[in-house]
C-alpha cells in the first residue's frame, strides 16, 4: 500500500487542498483510509493548515489488541528488563467500560488524544513537550529534563516515563532513560506518507486524516454521524474522537 | 533591655564538627542515593506511570514550602514592625535560603535527567508553572540575600524595611506558585482547585515556623547560649494559630469536596476508603500533627520547652503526611475519563494505583534536611545570625 501512495506521487499543494482525497475516492475502492497519506516535504515546516486526526467507531467488532501490537513493534517498546508492570511504557491500551447500572460494556483503544489545546504542553518547563503545526502532540526527547509534570497534568493517562536504560531503540522512535514518551501518532510514518501502525491493523475501525479538510473521510464521517472526545468537558478539543462512546 | 549582640557560633569545637559530620553525611548518602537512583533507572524506586512524584517531591515541597513559611519571623520584625521578633530576623532569612535550597536539590536530583539542568535554565516555556518557579526560587534568594544584608551591615540597616516588604510580598507569590503547581492540574480530582494556593501559603506558615523553632532550640541548646520564654511563648502562641489555620483549610477542602459530587469521590477516599492515605490523615496529618500539637502548646504542657519542641517535630511529621496525602494520594486515586462508569485497562485505568516508598526515595528526601542543616551550620558559624543572648532581658521590652 505504501508503494502504491508513493506512486500517486501528487504535490503537496494539491495535498493541502485535498484534491487527491477525491481522486483517491475515485481511483479504487478501500483506498479510502490511505487518502491523505502523503509524504510531506521535509524541507519545509510542518503546516498548520493540517490538523492530523483519528476518528475510532468502537461498535465495530475488532480485536484492539492488534492495534497495541502493531504500535509495540512500529515503536520497539516493551524492551525494558528491570522494569516493573505499572512501570512499563503504553503508548496505546484498550480499556473496558462497563456502565454499572445497566450492564452495558465496551472496550476502546486510547493513546494520546492529540489535544488542540494540550495540558502537557503548557506546563512544559523547558517546551519539550510540544505541539506540530498539524496538531501532533510529541515530546522532543533532547529537551525533556524528566520532570513528569506533562504526565500530572495529562487527563488521558496518556504518557509514560522511561524508567531503565534502554538498547536497540528504533532509530525513528528515540527512546531514552529519564525521559517521558507518549503516542506520537506514528510521525515518522505520516511524514513519509503512511498511515500511523494502529490505524492500518485497525481494519478499517479507526479513520486518520486531515481534520481541516471538509473533503477528508474523517470530516466526512465526523459531519454524518458525529465524534465524541473523551472528557469533552474539558474543552482540550482533542484530535482523537470516538463513535460508540 | 539590654542591647542586642550577634555572635558566631564558636566553629573549632568538637560540638561544631559532630553536626557537620552528621549533616553532611545524610546529605552525602542523599546525593549517593540519587546516583544510585539516576544511573539506574527510576525502575528501582516504587514511583511508577502512575505515581509519577514520589517520596522525593514529598520532602522537595515541604522544604521549599517551609522555607517560605521560615521567612515569616523576619517579615513580623521588618514589614509589620514587631521588635520582638527583630533578634530572630537574620536566622528567619538564612534558615528561609538554607531550606529552598535543600528542597531544590531534592527536586533536582529526581528527574529524569538532571544533567540537563542547563536546558531547564536555559530554554522556558513561559505558560508553565515550573517555568515560573524557577524565577520565582532563584528571585527568593537573590532578594532573601539582599534582605538579610541590609539587616546585616549597619550602613544599610535604613533599607531592611523595603528590602522585607519586597521579601514578603515575594514569598507569597512563590507559595502561590507551588500552590498553583497542583492547583491548576484539571485532569485529577484531588487537585484542580485554586484553593491549593492560600492553603499552601498556610501551610508555609506552620511548616516554616515549625522548623524555625526547632532550630532555634536546637541552636540555643547545643551553643549553651540563654533563650527565654519571651521568645518561645510568642513563637509557640503563633504556631498554634497557624497549625488551627491549616485545619481550617483541610476542612473547607474537603467539605468542597464533597458538596460537589464531581469532587466528592476523591475526599471520601482520603476520609474514610483510601486504606493508607485515611490512616495517614486521621492518625498522623489530623491526631498526632494538628490535635496533639494543639494541645501541647496550648495545655497544661505549654510552657514546657520539651513539650514545645515536641509540638514543633509532630507538626512537621503531620506536614509530611499531609503532602504525601496530597501529591500521592492525589495521583494514587484513579483518573476519571470515564464518569460513573467501571473501567479497567492494563494501564491500572480504575485502580488505585499502589505506591510504596522505596529506601533510596526516603534517602534521597532526608538528604534535603541534611543539606539544609548543614547549610545553617555553615552559615551560624561563619556569620553573625544568632544573637549571643536570647533571655528575656535582652528581647523582651517589658523586662526589668
Amino acid at each position: 500500500m505504501t508503494s502504491k501512495i508513493e506512486k500517486e506521487d501528487l504535490s503537496r499543494r494539491n495535498f493541502v487542498f485535498g484534491s487527491i482525497a477525491a481522486a483517491g475516492l475515485t481511483v479504487a475502492p478501500g483506498v479510502m483510509l490511505y487518502q491523505t497519506a502523503n509524504a510531506r516535504d521535509l524541507s519545509k515546516p510542518v503546516s498548520s493548515k493540517v490538523r492530523w486526526g483519528m476518528l475510532i467507531d468502537t461498535t465495530k467488532d475488532v480485536d484492539w489488541n492488534k492495534c497495541v501490537e502493531a504500535c509495540v513493534k512500529e515503536h520497539g517498546l516493551g524492551n525494558e528488563e528491570h522494569s516493573r508492570a505499572d512501570q512499563r511504557t503504553q503508548y496505546i491500551r484498550v480499556v473496558d467500560v462497563k456502565n454499572k447500572t445497566t450492564g452495558y460494556s465496551m472496550s476502546l483503544p486510547v493513546m494520546c488524544q492529540h489535544c488542540e489545546k494540550p495540558p502537557c504542553v503548557d506546563v512544559c518547563p523547558t517546551g519539550a513537550s510540544m505541539k506540530r503545526e498539524d496538531g501532533i502532540v510529541l515530546v522532543d526527547r533532547h529537551r525533556c529534563i524528566g520532570c513528569r509534570y506533562c504526565m500530572m497534568a495529562c487527563p488521558y493517562k496518556a504518557r509514560s516515563f522511561v524508567h531503565e536504560t534502554l538498547t536497540d531503540q528504533k532509530t525513528t522512535t528515540p527512546r531514552g532513560k529519564g525521559c517521558v514518551e507518549s503516542c506520537n501518532m506514528c510521525v515518522n510514518r505520516v511524514d513519509n506518507g503512511q498511515l500511523p501502525a494502529c490505524v492500518e491493523v485497525s481494519e478499517g475501525a479507526i479513520v486518520f486524516g486531515d481534520l481541516n479538510d471538509p473533503e477528508s473521510d474523517i470530516s466526512r464521517l465526523l459531519a454524518k454521524h458525529g465524534g465524541k472526545q473523551i472528557r469533552a468537558d474539558l474543552k482540550l478539543n482533542p484530535g482523537v474522537q470516538y463513535q460508540g462512546i | 533591655m539590654k542591647k542586642l549582640h550577634f555572635l558566631e557560633v564558636e566553629g573549632n569545637t568538637k560540638g561544631f564538627y559532630t553536626f557537620l559530620g552528621i549533616f553532611g553525611l545524610i546529605s552525602l548518602i542523599g546525593v549517593l542515593a540519587a546516583y544510585y537512583m539516576e544511573h539506574h533507572g527510576h525502575y528501582v524506586t516504587g514511583m511508577s506511570n502512575q505515581v509519577v512524584w514520589g517520596t522525593p517531591h514529598v520532602f522537595a515541597i515541604f522544604l521549599i514550602v517551609a522555607a517560605s513559611g521560615a521567612l515569616n519571623v523576619a517579615s513580623i520584625s521588618s514589614v509589620f514592625a514587631k521588635t520582638a521578633y527583630k533578634p530572630l530576623a537574620r536566622l528567619s532569612g538564612m534558615l528561609a535560603m538554607a531550606l529552598l535550597a535543600g528542597g531544590l536539590v531534592v527536586l533536582l536530583l529526581d528527574l529524569g535527567r538532571p544533567d540537563r539542568l542547563i536546558v531547564a535554565m536555559t530554554r522556558f516555556n513561559f505558560v508553565s508553572i515550573f517555568t515560573w518557579n524557577i524565577f520565582l526560587y532563584t528571585g527568593f534568594m537573590g532578594i532573601v540575600a539582599i534582605y538579610l544584608w541590609t539587616m546585616m551591615d549597619r550602613p544599610y540597616n535604613n533599607l531592611t524595611k523595603k528590602a522585607g516588604m519586597v521579601a514578603f510580598i515575594w514569598r507569597l507569590i512563590l507559595t502561590t506558585g507551588t500552590g498553583s503547581i497542583f492547583g491548576f492540574l484539571i485532569s485529577r480530582e484531588a487537585y484542580d482547585t485554586a484553593l491549593l494556593a492560600p492553603m499552601f501559603i498556610i501551610m508555609s506558615f506552620s511548616f516554616g515556623l515549625a522548623f524555625f523553632m526547632l532550630v532555634l532550640m536546637a541552636s540555643y541548646k547545643y551553643t549553651d547560649r540563654p533563650l527565654g520564654d519571651y521568645v518561645i511563648n510568642r513563637l509557640k502562641n503563633l504556631l498554634g494559630v497557624f497549625v488551627a489555620a491549616v485545619l481550617y483549610f483541610v476542612i473547607v477542602y474537603h467539605i468542597t469536596n464533597l458538596y460537589s459530587a464531581d469532587h466528592r469521590g476523591v475526599s471520601i477516599f482520603v476520609l474514610s476508603a483510601g486504606g493508607i492515605y485515611t490512616f495517614l490523615f486521621w492518625v498522623v496529618q489530623i491526631g498526632l500533627g494538628t490535635v496533639l500539637p494543639l494541645f501541647l502548646l496550648y495545655g497544661p504542657t505549654g510552657k514546657n520547652r520539651t513539650m514545645i519542641g515536641l509540638a514543633s517535630l509532630l507538626i512537621i511529621i503531620g506536614a509530611l503526611a499531609q503532602l504525601y496525602i496530597i501529591i500521592i494520594g492525589g495521583q494514587a486515586y484513579p483518573m476519571v475519563m470515564f464518569p460513573g462508569m467501571e473501567v479497567s485497562s492494563s494501564f491500572y485505568d480504575g485502580v488505585v494505583a499502589s505506591y510504596a516508598p522505596s529506601l533510596p526515595e526516603v534517602l534521597l528526601g532526608l538528604g534535603g534536611v541534611g543539606v539544609t542543616l548543614l547549610l545553617v551550620t555553615i552559615a551560624v558559624a561563619a556569620l553573625k545570625f544568632l544573637p549571643a543572648s536570647l533571655a528575656d532581658e535582652v528581647v523582651d521590652p517589658h523586662a526589668k
